[in-house]
């Protein structure tokens, strides 16, 4: 009985010590730190996307407390979390955000575009893009080996067809497959925009015929009928202006190759769950897994 | 103590016994701050000054008080306290003074309170029967074994990350291969006799 008690005795002894000891370092070593930081945190999505350019949600809450971040400097928050932050922060004005997501320009599903060998290394299209450029004859083409996939933290992407499409619901913009995509076929675009053209290809009209049956050919049947001037041919790709295009949908009748898409339009067909996804599943994307 | 047997000792703890290479204690901060040589000798300071004066109270509680009131059997619980302790005024030093560090080691520092290399510094300090003195200095020299295998390896990391390492490699696996090559060749140390 002695014994437990000196041992009982002994540490508590110590630990008050020591207790002691940390309570006044506490005192001396005191930073006060900004309360504010913990509570845009919470506003914060938490993913850690490194989509702002701050090293995580963490940083940029500091930021945003320090006032070197917008409010809105997070893509992936709602306008609830943004209308939070600026309240946290005191800023009562409304702050109009542009929400982005990502999209990837390219049409060329595997039936349409050709390819010029038959790859079967590394599941990985940055390593398909060093053997020439990857399998698609196209060298603007989405190889379709799912490096966005792998990127997106939000579980957003899919390889369908041979050609990543992104799941506009869940993106975040962070802007994860744009910069790993090799063949920079990802772009960000804001939310809302009713058309978009997919393919980037830059090569003549004949040659990327020759090569891809949803090629852009630079016909510019969509830039002359286009009433409010929102679509230029440029280097043989055709682009529109997001500013100006008010979405009356004449480019997507015109266009020979039909490859203006209209966004919803194609987005419903692709985030659809097919209903026996065995059969249906590709060999491309089964060399994705 | 003579001066030789320090020296001997010293060189031992730095070299030959290296608590990362020889022991294999500590490997998880040494693996998980070796990215760059500037965080890792910031880690490597943290360490030895933790161990240093971890030796030093672990060594005086227990010939004062564990031994003379036979409480050995609570070593390990006794150290360890003491080692937390430190670790959380080591935590709130840097965090006003060196809050660029702080931020750098991140979960590391709190976790050197659970590394292992502390507290079987302070054990093997107990186990060769080392006065306070030399305990103190063995500590200090573990604690310099240690930082010179952290900032060794983030060099070499730091090196290797810009070679063309195949996928598989690439990260992790070239990182233990690193370090398994490192302490073969600290391994030769073991040969010399101080």
């Amino acid at each position: 009985m002695t014994q437990i008690l000196t041992a009982f005795g002994w540490f508590a002894a110590i630990a008050a010590v020591l207790g002691i000891i940390l309570a006044a370092a506490s005192k001396i070593f005191f930073v006060k730190t900004d309360e504010r930081i913990e509570k845009i945190k919470e506003c914060l999505p938490g993913a850690n996307c490194g989509g702002c350019g701050y090293a995580g949600c963490e940083a940029l809450a500091c930021a945003i407390a320090k006032g070197e971040a917008p409010v809105n400097a997070c893509n992936s928050c709602s306008d609830e979390d943004i209308k939070n932050i600026s309240k946290i922060m005191g800023i009562s004005e409304d702050i109009k955000t542009v929400r982005m997501r990502a999209q990837v320009m390219c049409s060329g599903t595997k039936d349409l575009a050709k390819k010029k060998y038959i790859y079967e290394g590394v599941s990985d299209c940055v390593a398909a893009n060093r053997l020439s450029g990857g399998d698609k004859v196209c060298p603007n083409g989405c190889i379709g080996l799912g490096t966005c996939v792998a990127a997106c933290k939000f579980d957003a992407i899919r390889i369908i067809n041979g050609v990543a499409a992104i799941d506009y619901e869940k993106c975040r913009s962070c802007g994860a497959c744009v910069s790993a995509c090799p063949k920079k076929l990802i772009r960000l675009v804001p939310e809302n925009i009713p058309y978009w053209v997919g393919c980037m290809s830059a090569d003549k009209g004949a040659i990327t015929r020759s090569y891809c049956d949803a090629g852009c050919i630079g016909c510019k049947l969509c830039e002359k009928n286009c009433e409010s001037g929102a679509i230029k041919v440029t280097n043989n790709v055709a682009e529109i202006d997001y500013t100006k295009c008010v979405g009356c949908g004449k480019c997507e009748s015109v266009c020979p190759r039909k490859i203006i898409w209209s966004a919803y339009k194609k987005a419903s067909v692709e985030t659809a769950e097919p209903a026996n996804p065995e059969s249906i599943k590709s060999p491309a994307e089964t060399d994705v897994k | 103590m003579s001066i030789s047997a320090i020296l001997s000792l010293i060189v031992t703890a730095i070299l030959a016994e290296n608590y990362i290479f020889s022991k294999f204690l500590g490997c998880c901060p040494f693996l998980g701050l070796s990215e760059n040589p500037s965080n890792a000798l910031g880690m490597g300071c943290a360490v030895t000054f933790v161990m240093t004066l971890s030796s030093l109270i672990t060594s005086l509680i227990n010939k004062y008080i564990l031994i003379a009131f036979d409480l050995e059997y609570l070593q390990t619980i006794a150290f360890i306290l003491v080692i937390a302790a430190l670790v959380q005024l080591i935590e709130m030093f840097l965090k006003k003074s060196v809050p660029a560090l702080y931020s750098a080691l991140g979960i590391y520092l709190p976790l050197i309170t659970t590394n292992c290399a502390i507290l079987g510094a302070a054990l093997l300090c107990v186990q060769s029967g080392y006065d306070p003195l030399t305990s103190t200095i063995y500590g200090f020299a573990s604690g310099l074994g240690f930082t010179l295998a952290i900032v060794v390896f983030a060099g070499v990391r730091e090196k290797v990350a810009f070679a063309d390492i195949p996928k598989s490699f690439a990260g992790f696996p070239i990182a233990l291969v690193t370090a398994g090559l490192l302490a073969m060749a600290f391994a030769g140390f073991s040969g010399i006799s101080v």
